[in-house]
């Protein structure tokens, strides 16, 4: 185990120069235009796919709960409403996708504040109990209100998006979608933490007292930290609606919130890689123990708690956080003079 | 004219217990004002009281003349009030200077849009906001461990830590709840150099809750005392020693004596 920390440690504290970096991106680049033409089997690429959704989904979670540091039980919740109002402006209004995801985004990321406003005051458990109440209002919401969402039945037949007269309909045009939408995260992600803002909500999950002490908003930092892990749930949620092609509420189920925090967990509380990590570990893991057919939940709780006994931090903690580019890029400036 | 910090009347009580009761406060600017009294007797509960942590019951509080009272903490730290706490409250997840930065309202003003788009552009206000913040750390003597966990210092530079960080947010007035606390003789004279450079050079008045005697009569222009939630005494180092209600309530015998003895 101690052997594993070790690599661990020197594989965070490697900084790269910036030919590396470009030589590193330019071989990423390569890795996902070629990935279709390599992976030729569909059932593969679907599971690609979805791993990539679960990442950014699990990265939008971890804003939540690792850097706002409020536990949420009922991520499905803004998940399910991105991907609803996404589908009914598609469906009902004729809109294109990406107008219909900005203004879901939108709606959800403000929806998430709302939610987020009375259970400011709650912490751990409470806020938890609360939050898995609102994921399973809004199933029942889904399920009952038939005349708006079809009830049980879901929505079937979604558009598929157009982009500048070009119909994404084909496994591998949404490969390449979801790619560019967790590279897009990611850099959000690592960008937000080395900033300013990323450090202060960091000071409000530890401790808020200190946090005003210093002239932090706590309450500021918690709204716009559910706000931002919303938008992005409600991102990927529309997605997935058109990804799918359809959706009911059985998608949107309190088993998802309960996945997606594993994820965060095992993945690592407030660490990108972690997330991405998580992710797809709890995606491919259970397609890869396909074989072992009815023991395969077996081998996967026994891992989870293996896994809790031994890095109860997560596979890739935060404190990969040293690194903060904030303080490295000024601070090289610092020592030149 | 010229005072920093007033209280008028103020008042908290925690159930039936009133534990700050009608004390009135009053520090000019640049003087340092030491508050003791025995364990219990209010002293941090009056700093919060002062901070916001607290809302008082009854009373009014007045920073640099304006009322303050109704204010939210972190908009008493932004009008200039700073604080450290009894028991440590750094970040533990961040370094030393991390822990500096994060103080710093240009940090956390940066703008997320501005630092997501162009982290380019963000750079060169955060080169300023280093330089500022490695300043702070030199004052305390901590610029050579800038780049170690803020928890992995010992326990007395911690204490230089959270001054530094209370600095780093460009306060008025900075109150050090037991700044000496766990330090040694030659880390509290290190102390002293440091409050004497934040009164005299950096022109930050200093309100002071302290144990050991020593210390408080060396720096101290004034000193207050709380027992019991209310003030018995108010006067010079050299008034208070020889007062026999502080000695008879704080010191206990005739006699002053030492932290040690307690």
């Amino acid at each position: 185990m101690n052997k594993v920390k070790d690599l661990l440690k020197t594989i965070k504290s490697i900084r790269f120069t910036k030919w590396q970096k470009m030589i590193f991106l330019i071989a990423l680049i390569g890795l996902i235009v070629s990935a279709p033409y390599i992976i030729t089997d569909n059932y593969i690429l679907h599971i690609v796919i979805l791993c990539s959704i679960y990442a950014c989904l699990t990265l939008s979670l971890n804003m939540i709960i690792g850097w706002s540091g409020q536990f949420s039980l009922g991520h499905v919740c803004l998940y399910g409403m991105g991907a609803y109002i996404t589908t009914l402006l598609m469906t009902q209004t004729g809109m294109n996708f990406f107008p219909a995801t900005i203004l879901s985004t939108a709606f959800t990321s403000g929806f998430a504040m709302l939610l987020c406003l009375p259970t400011l005051k709650l912490r751990g458990d409470y806020l938890a109990v609360i939050t898995l109440g609102f994921g399973e209002v809004f199933r029942l919401f889904l399920t009952n209100s038939v005349s708006i969402t079809r009830g049980p039945a879901g929505i079937p037949n979604i558009p598929d998006p157009v982009i500048f007269g070009y119909v994404i309909s084909s496994k591998q045009a949404y490969f390449y979608f979801v790619a560019l939408i967790v590279i897009l995260f990611v850099v959000f992600m690592k960008r937000f933490n080395n900033s300013g803002f990323g450090m202060a909500m960091i000071v409000v999950n530890e401790d808020d007292i200190a946090a005003t002490a210093l002239g932090i908003n706590v309450k500021k930092y918690k709204l716009l930290g559910f706000a931002l892990g919303g938008g992005m749930a409600a991102f990927m949620g529309s997605f997935y609606a058109v990804y799918m092609g359809m959706i009911s509420p059985t998608s949107f189920a309190y088993a998802e919130s309960i996945k997606m925090v594993s994820m965060v967990v095992l993945g690592g509380i407030g660490s990108i890689p972690g997330s991405i990590l998580g992710a797809v570990l709890l995606t491919a893991l259970p397609e890869v123990l396909r074989a072992f057919s009815e023991y395969r939940m077996v081998i996967y709780g026994a891992l989870m708690v293996v896994m809790m006994i031994f890095r109860p931090e997560g596979i890739w903690s935060r404190s990969s956080r040293m690194l903060n580019e904030y303080k490295i890029k000024a601070f090289e400036n610092y020592k030149k003079k | 004219m010229n005072t920093i910090i007033e209280t008028k009347e103020v008042t908290i009580k925690f159930g039936g217990l009133v534990a700050v009761d009608s004390v009135n406060l009053v520090q000019k600017k640049g003087e340092v004002l030491s508050l003791i009294g025995p364990n219990g007797a209010g002293k941090t509960t009056l700093f919060n009281l002062l901070t916001g942590v607290y809302k008082c019951t009854s009373g009014n509080i007045f920073f640099d003349h304006n009322k303050i009272t109704d204010l939210k903490a972190h908009e008493r730290t932004r009008l200039g009030i700073a604080r450290t706490f009894q028991n440590i409250r750094l970040i533990k997840s961040m370094t030393v200077l991390e822990n500096v930065l994060v103080a710093h309202p240009d940090c956390q003003n940066e703008s997320l849009l501005k630092s997501v788009l162009s982290p380019g552009k963000a750079n060169k206000k955060r080169r300023e906001v280093v330089d500022e913040c490695m300043e702070l750390l030199k004052i305390v003597g901590l610029e050579e461990m800038e780049s170690e966990m803020a928890t992995s210092l010992p326990y007395g530079k911690q204490r230089l830590l959270e001054i530094a960080r209370g600095l780093a947010t460009k306060p008025k007035l900075l109150l050090l709840d037991e700044p000496g606390a766990g330090m040694n003789n030659f880390e509290k004279e290190e102390l002293t150099d440091v409050i004497h450079y934040i009164t005299q050079e950096m022109k930050v008045t200093v309100l002071i809750i302290e144990h050991d005697m020593k210390f408080v009569m060396g720096i101290s222009d004034r000193i207050i005392v709380l027992d019991h939630g209310q003030k018995i005494a108010e006067g010079t180092p050299a008034e208070i020693q020889t007062n026999p209600r502080v000695i008879e309530a704080y010191l206990g015998s005739g006699e002053f004596k030492d932290e040690e003895d307690k």
